[in-house]
């Protein structure tokens, strides 16, 4: 079974600022990071490989530098990895990065089928889990998204049972392979690399392909395949303090003012209460 | 794990690429580790490098990108009573021109980064994120490799080198070195401010790429025997503080006093004003000199750097003794190899060439300077003061007359038991602990 996961380099946003004046991220003195969904999804996809005798392929594209991050996935029990790395790529949003993974995957593919591709949830820079379903729906592929625990697998039938994580509750559903699966963190725990695994990441070679490499239409890649626009990035402004009912005045007055206000913001809480009351006096 | 090395070095700081540098280059096996994340991620904030001995490594460091963030070209002294101060500089153009690089400013956590992938170009294994956490010995007791705190993570070696630094948990568990003795070291806190470019450029009077650097003495370790430093980087201040970890010990002060008060000093306060502290760190450096040296090599190892205790306090140089020391190490190593002798005789190499050179030579020569500076308490307290009130009075224009003054000045230093005697004293011992 040949698994792909898709990763991306990200600035660790524990760290990122927002420059107040031109409005753009502060990037300077960040440390670049694995996403850690990305992680998961690459640990799930090796553990997956182990008990299926399979294999994964990690992939991401990125400048140059996202070297760093494939070698974090190769650590972890990755065998291959590929960079798409082309300064066609630059400015790609979600719709132009899902188009150029796709592409990659449909060349991993013609040479070694792929069963499943394994994707973070979201990567925690722009927080947007589109790219995964986007790839799932261009190579045709059934999607499972938000994944906590893959339930079975079944290469005889072709057939995998996830269970995934809904507002509210779990979900544990079925389909076919092959099928892009997007990670929870809880799905699986990046393991402390073993020091042979650490030396092979850090002397393998790693692929790079480019636009051609995987026949990305020009018009279809990078800024020009992006028909996304960011108008603003802004800080949000600070929250203002809360609102102060005096009860050394007159008790009274203090909490009637209170739930004024509070049931005026909350008006289905208050229709609630009162129909509960309302079955309390029937 | 199965495959082994010629050598393994431990830490990949200065003194450990270094020597990997030297070996890869010479087609030696040789694997580096790192406890950081990357090399430099546990060495934040700046530090001044001496070209010439980065170039003994690596001759071409400059078209190599070396991350220089200031070329150094004028050097101040300042000795600081608690409310003023003297302050000398030197300033040459031939800093500027000839002979540029011959120090310069660099952050560590870029230097250290960038430092280690030149290792890596050629051909050797730095290993990041990993810890040696014990040796690995042979049936005659020699050291033959280390143990890392991964699974499967021993790895045999011919010849292992640490460089990993003054504090060595790893020096406390294997006895490879002895802990230095708390005299032996100071404690030094470190802050990084940042400042745009241009704001450092006019307050120190340079072009972009220049910088400036300070040394600061005086009243500002409250007796103690320490030191600060203020040197400039592309975009931020290094400010450091540091004093020894017995009069830390015996004067019941705490660093981060030190460098809050030294922060608002009239010196230093308009330099840094505005500036936004970027990060802090606190670290020892090794001020035994001479005769703290531990045994620098033996049967399958050796020690270089910090680790070593190799620091030239007068002249605040470790990272150049590091370089040095890890380059005749790798030397060293590289004979043995050839002559398939690791024992502590094969090895004698490397004590020879540092006896042989400034690193030894340096430290012998300040060998009492440590001393001097540790007994004379004075020249961080009263001395300074003095000192200070002396120029106050010869500065303050107030009718009275500058014989009369002179003589308030000798009174003063009199009631102060600085008799010009016992300043001839201070003076002549001085001169002689580094002569
Ligand atoms: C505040 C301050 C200012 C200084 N300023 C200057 C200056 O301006 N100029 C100058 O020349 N010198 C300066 N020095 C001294 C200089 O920093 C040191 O002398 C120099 O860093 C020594 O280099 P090293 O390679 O021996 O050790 P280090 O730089 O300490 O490197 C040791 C490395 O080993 C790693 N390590 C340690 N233990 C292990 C282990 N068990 N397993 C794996 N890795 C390990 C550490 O993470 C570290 O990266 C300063 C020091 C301080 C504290």
């Amino acid at each position: 079974m040949h698994i792909v996961a898709c990763i991306k380099q990200v600035p660790d946003t524990a760290q990122v600022k927002i420059d107040p004046e031109t409005k753009t991220l502060i990037r300077t003195g960040v440390e670049s990071i694995c996403n850690p969904y990305d992680l998961v999804a690459v640990e799930a996809a090796v553990q997956l490989a182990e008990k299926y005798s399979g294999k994964v392929t990690v992939i991401t594209m990125g400048p140059p530098q996202a070297e760093s991050a494939l070698r974090d996935c190769l650590a972890l029990g990755a065998q291959q990895a590929i960079l798409l790395s082309d300064r066609a790529f630059a400015g790609a949003d979600t719709l132009a990065t899902s188009y150029t993974l796709a592409q990659a995957i449909n060349k991993i593919n013609d040479a070694d089928p792929v069963s499943l591709v394994l994707c973070g949830k979201q990567a925690i820079d722009g927080d947007t889990a589109q790219v995964g379903p986007g790839i799932a729906t261009r190579l045709g592929y059934n999607q499972f998204t938000y994944v906590a625990e893959v339930i079975g697998l079944d290469p005889a039938s072709n057939t995998i049972t996830v269970r995934r994580e809904i507002e509210g509750g779990s979900e544990v559903i079925e389909g076919k392979l092959p099928a892009v699966l997007t990670a929870e963190l809880n799905l699986a725990a990046p393991r402390y690399a073993s020091l042979p695994e650490l030396v092979r990441s850090l002397r393998q070679e790693i692929k790079v392909w480019g636009a051609r490499d995987v026949a990305a239409l020009p018009e279809q890649v990078g800024l020009k395949g992006s028909p996304t626009m960011v108008r603003e990035i802004f800080v949000p402004p600070a929250r203002g303090g809360g609102q102060v009912f005096d009860t050394n005045e007159d008790k009274g007055n203090a909490v009637a003012g209170f739930l004024d206000t509070f049931f005026g913001k909350e008006q289905r809480l208050l229709e609630e209460l009162l129909a509960k009351d309302g079955h309390a006096q029937e | 794990m199965k495959e082994t090395f010629d050598v393994a070095i431990v830490g990949a700081g200065p003194a450990g690429i270094s020597a990997a540098c030297i070996l890869a280059e010479a087609g030696i096996k040789t694997i580096v580790f790192e406890r950081g994340e990357y090399p430099g991620a546990k060495n934040l904030s700046g530090a001044v490098l001496y070209g010439h001995n980065l170039a003994q490594v690596l001759p071409d460091y400059i078209e190599r990108g070396c991350p220089v963030e200031r070329n150094i070209v004028e050097s101040r002294i300042w000795y600081l009573s608690k409310d003023g101060g003297y302050s000398i500089g030197y300033r040459d153009r031939i800093f500027a021109g000839e002979r540029k690089f011959n120090a310069v400013t660099v952050g560590r956590a870029k230097f250290d980064r960038w430092f280690a992938e030149q290792a890596r170009k050629k051909g050797a294994l730095v290993v990041p994120a990993t810890v040696v956490v014990d040796l690995l010995r042979n049936e005659r007791g020699w050291v033959a490799g280390v143990v890392t705190g991964r699974a499967d993570g021993e790895v045999q070696a011919k010849v292992t080198l640490f460089a990993d630094g003054i504090n060595s948990p790893l020096a406390r568990k294997t006895g490879f070195r002895a802990e230095p003795k708390p005299e032996q070291v100071s404690l030094a806190v470190k802050e990084c401010i940042e400042l745009p470019a241009e704001v450092i450029d006019q307050r120190f009077n340079v072009g972009r790429e220049e910088g400036v650097t300070a040394e600061i003495l005086g009243e500002i370790t409250e007796g103690m025997d320490g030191i600060a430093v203020l040197y400039t980087n592309r975009s931020s201040l290094s400010l450091a503080i540091g004093a020894n970890l017995a009069d830390f010990r015996d004067h019941k002060k705490k660093p981060y006093e030190l460098i809050e008060q030294l922060k608002q000093h009239p010196m230093l306060a308009p330099l840094i004003a505005g500036g936004k502290s970027l990060e802090y760190i606190a670290h020892w450096l090794p001020e035994g000199g001479y005769d703290a040296i531990p045994k620098l090599y033996g049967d399958g190892y050796l020690i270089a750097g910090d680790s070593a205790l190799l620091f030239n306090a007068l002249h605040r140089e470790g990272n150049n003794l590091a370089m040095a020391s890890g380059k005749m190490a790798a030397e060293a190593i590289i004979e043995a190899l050839k002559r398939d002798d690791c024992s502590r005789r094969g090895l004698a190499g490397y004590g020879d060439r540092l006896a042989d050179s400034f690193v030894l030579k340096d430290m012998k020569k300040y060998r009492r300077f440590g001393k001097f500076r540790y007994e004379h308490k004075e020249l961080y307290g009263p001395l300074p003061h003095l000192a200070g009130e002396a120029a106050r009075e010869m500065l303050t224009v107030n009718g009275v007359s500058k014989k009369q003054k002179q003589k308030l000045i000798m009174q003063h230093l009199r009631q102060g038991k600085f008799g010009l005697l016992r300043l001839a004293r201070l003076a002549w011992q001085g001169w002689r602990s580094v002569k």
